[in-house]
């Protein structure tokens, strides 16, 4: 009842007209963000922090725009999964399985509107599970200590790990240099700068807005400056774009087992939607695969990743709100942008701030009614918007970037650091490099350094503080878990992969 | 067509220089006041407070215009000021305590007495925190403890070994009898909030942080504080004693002022010390202070010179004996 009441009070905060308004328009940005190739949930919102502090939005506002830019970007991802075969982020990847296949055999209607569809069961059972187990998580966190803190950012870690078609190397190595970033300036603990080269300019540290924006927005201008115009495939024609409501409710159990899996993939920390629509398809491909058509147009191998990925996404604010530790890696970035408008985000947010709390939530209710409504009528204006020429689209996010982060501090150097992170980011990208484990590395690295050398001065040095309290216990336990399925996952995969050519061959 | 694109990107570089040169140019005689920190926090909040008041009370002509400069906690905006600006007397900059600990710890690169130091206006006010389930009743009680038993108990607050929450609890129990001050175990935590929620969830056992930010568990009667670190009991907390009613005479006020130049006259350094003065006195100043939770505190001219200088020598002499300075 307690919930309901601030709930109520949050539909009053999100009721504003400035507040309604930067909602519809977060949803649009978004979903277009989403489908066009490249540009994800977290490039779109990197690239609309610096203008939300252009525009002076106050914390609770700020935070309704880009959480209704990163709920459209998980909505938008699909279009061009289904119609291109490219998808439009990473969360998207799993889509294309089966939904180009549908798009090929003529049921690109069917598939946009399932997907479209199943976007919304799984955000909408995501919002419910956010409006009653923050509060729960939040309050228990009081009982969460610097060792607790540690284990789950250990956890955080291990499921970065996780995430499907990453060389995992590669992840080690980018979220290896992300820490290494995330130490440079003053240390808090001791005073000492480290790293900083006598530059007073780093004393405070990389100001992670400004490496948050050179790495995806700066990056992605330079990767396709690069590309050329023979990239863009021509998108299939999708014919008649009603969408026949019969096949939909077919896969009504594929979208709740995607909504459950994919929401518990976003609760943990760190992984987030990709690991959520991946979970989500290949559970569904366990328990639905009976005849084999998994991969070649199966409605339900549509709906799965869709519901999958945007539970996650919504899982995924629980931990950012109520532990102040993200569980993806656009929430990470909305988390850098809550700290710089001096809102604390963890157990006390919910006390203190209940008006951006329940604001958010209420405001993501409405978004997904929103991005329903934007996705089934509308479908036509985003995939001819998807087609947007690149010569327009690029300078519009150049210019936005650098007056974005020049109007935050006033601040050359910003602008040097954000263009040296732009070329950092080019360059690991076309190494194929995922920089979502360096972004949480930045991020979390410093709190991880931190609250291992706070329980170690707690303890007074006695490194069995680590594993002395039940939280902690059960956190390395998931750790293990994780990494074990995991291991056992990708050891299948590859025999799988291997019979397949054997009968093949 | 890659040409097209090269061109496109050429008239986004000149639109963002174009929008570049509009947001720096600035009339060349206004007041100017330096946040040396990005916008949000104490130091924005003294600029930004006091140049709409200055204007408010037509103390200066227009607008004062406030510039974020943010970098090295302040040490950036000193060494500016140092090199480029020492005699423009219609420059000011805010400061606070944690600047001073920044160049008692020799981390500016310039002393102390490069700058002309004209006012604090107001102050948060330290204060000695326990849990309200804790054993500990009194500030003597946990004197006894920290001079007995310095290793029984953990210590907490916002700022890091050598920050200011750190000194001025030792400056306690310096005054109390403790021997060797790095006996006493300090966990540094991201604010005043952090280290209470710790301190609830039974992590740790003491705080010592700025009342502004903790007044809330005050009130809720989460935490019980022990000691004020101030010369007369908080305004709008008249029943907690100070640590000098407790035969501690110990103060520590985060307090916020602002310098000026080192070459600025002695004639424009008085003037401004009176404006600030008269704005310090206004119903404006003491209502926006109390607002945001400091005590209006005024201290100018000569005698803040004075204890700046006091307070950077307690500083130093404190860091030196736990080690952070050599």
């Amino acid at each position: 009842m307690e919930t309901l009441s601030l709930l109520a009070g949050g539909f009053a905060v999100a009721m504003t007209p400035l507040n309604i308004g930067l909602l519809l328009m977060g949803c649009f940005v978004g979903t277009l963000l989403g489908a066009l190739p490249g540009l994800g949930p977290v490039n779109g919102v990197a690239v609309l922090i610096p203008l939300t502090f252009a525009f002076g939005f106050d914390p609770t506002s700020s935070m309704i725009l880009l959480s209704a830019v990163y709920f459209g970007c998980m909505y938008g991802g699909r279009i061009s999964s289904i119609l291109l075969n490219i998808p439009g982020d990473e969360p998207a990847i799993m889509t294309t399985l089966d939904g180009y296949p549908m798009a090929v055999q003529g049921q690109a209607a069917n598939a946009l509107a399932i997907s479209g569809v199943a976007s919304f069961v799984g955000a909408t059972i995501a919002v419910i599970g956010l409006s009653l187990f923050a509060p729960l998580l939040a309050r228990a966190a009081i009982h969460f200590g610097p060792a607790d803190y540690f284990a789950l950012y250990i956890l955080a870690f291990a499921t970065i790990g996780g995430i499907a078609g990453v060389d995992p190397r590669k992840t080690l190595l980018s979220a290896l240099i992300g820490l290494l970033l995330a130490t440079v300036g003053i240390d808090p603990i001791s005073g000492v700068p480290r790293y900083t080269f006598e530059n007073y300019h780093l004393f405070d540290g990389i100001e992670p807005i400004v490496a948050l924006v050179g790495l995806f927005a700066i990056s992605e201008i330079l990767m396709l400056l690069e590309k050329t115009v023979k990239d863009r495939t021509k998108a299939i024609p999708v014919g008649s774009w009603l969408p026949q409501w019969g096949v939909i409710w077919k896969t009504r159990w594929a979208m709740l087992r995607g909504s459950g899996v994919g929401f518990v993939a976003g609760v943990l920390p760190g992984a987030g939607a990709s690991l959520g629509s991946f979970m989500a398809y290949v559970t569904e491909k366990q328990t639905s695969n009976k005849k084999g058509t998994f991969g070649k147009g199966d409605p339900r191998g549509v709906a799965a990743p869709e519901s999958g990925n945007n539970a996650a996404a919504g899982g995924a604010l629980i931990p950012m709100l109520s532990l102040g530790v993200p569980g993806s890696g656009t929430t990470a970035v909305l988390l850098a942008m809550l700290i710089s408008l001096n809102v604390q985000p963890g157990p006390l947010l919910f006390e203190r701030q209940p008006e951006l709390v329940w604001g958010l939530v209420a405001s993501l209710y409405m978004a997904n009614i929103a991005l329903l409504v934007l996705n089934l009528p509308m479908i036509g204006v985003f995939t001819r918007l998807m087609m947007t020429p690149t010569w327009a689209l690029m300078p519009i996010v150049a210019a936005v970037t650098f007056v974005g982060v020049y109007g935050i501090s006033n601040s050359v150097f910003d602008l040097e650091m954000m263009v040296f992170f732009g070329v950092l980011g080019y360059l690991l990208r076309k190494l194929d490099v995922s920089l979502v484990p360096l972004v949480l590395g930045l991020l979390l690295g410093g709190d991880m350094e931190r609250n291992l050398r706070r329980a170690m001065s707690i303890s007074d040095g006695d490194w069995g503080i680590l594993i002395a309290s039940p939280i902690s216990i059960t956190l390395y336990i998931m750790t293990a878990g994780f990494l074990i399925l995991s291991v056992w996952l990708a050891v299948r995969d590859h025999k799988q992969a291997q019979a397949e050519r054997m009968t093949e061959g | 067509m890659f040409f097209q694109r090269l061109i496109s990107a050429k008239l986004g570089a000149a639109m963002v220089t174009a929008t570049a040169l509009t947001l720096t140019a600035a009339p060349a005689t206004a007041t100017e006041c330096i946040a040396p920190s990005n916008p949000g926090g104490g130091w924005d909040f003294t600029c930004r407070t006091i140049g709409r008041i200055l204007t408010e009370l037509d103390l200066v002509d227009g607008n004062v215009q406030v510039t974020n400069m943010p970098g090295g906690v302040g040490a950036v905006t000193f060494a500016m000021v140092a090199s480029e600006r020492p005699a423009d007397a219609e420059l000011i900059v805010a400061t606070s305590t944690v600047g001073i600990t920044q160049i008692a710890q020799g981390r500016y690169p310039a002393p102390l007495d490069s700058m002309r130091y004209l006012a604090m206006l107001g102050a948060d006010v330290g204060v000695i925190a326990v849990d309200d389930e804790s054993p500990i009743q009194s500030l003597a009680e946990l004197n006894e403890i920290m001079v007995n038993d310095p290793t029984s108990i953990v210590t907490a607050g916002s700022s890091g070994a050598g920050g200011w929450d750190h000194i001025r609890l030792l400056m306690v129990a310096d005054a109390a009898g403790l021997e060797n001050l790095s006996d006493l175990r300090w966990v540094q935590f991201d604010g005043g909030t952090d280290a209470v929620t710790q301190m609830m969830g039974g992590q740790i056992d003491v705080v010592s942080t700025d009342m502004g930010e903790i007044a809330g568990f005050v009130e809720s009667g989460d935490i019980r504080i022990l000691a004020a670190l101030s010369d007369e009991p908080i305004p709008a907390f008249p029943d907690i004693p100070t640590a000098a009613s407790q035969g501690i005479d110990v103060t520590g006020y985060n307090w916020r002022g602002l310098y000026t130049g080192g070459e600025v006259t002695d004639e424009e350094y008085a003037a401004w010390v009176e404006k600030l003065e008269t704005l310090y006195n206004s119903e404006e100043w003491q209502t926006a202070a109390t607002e945001s939770g400091l005590v209006p505190i005024w201290r100018g001219g000569d005698e803040f010179e004075t204890f700046v200088r006091e307070q950077a020598q307690i500083m130093e002499d404190i860091s030196r004996d736990i080690g952070i300075i050599q």
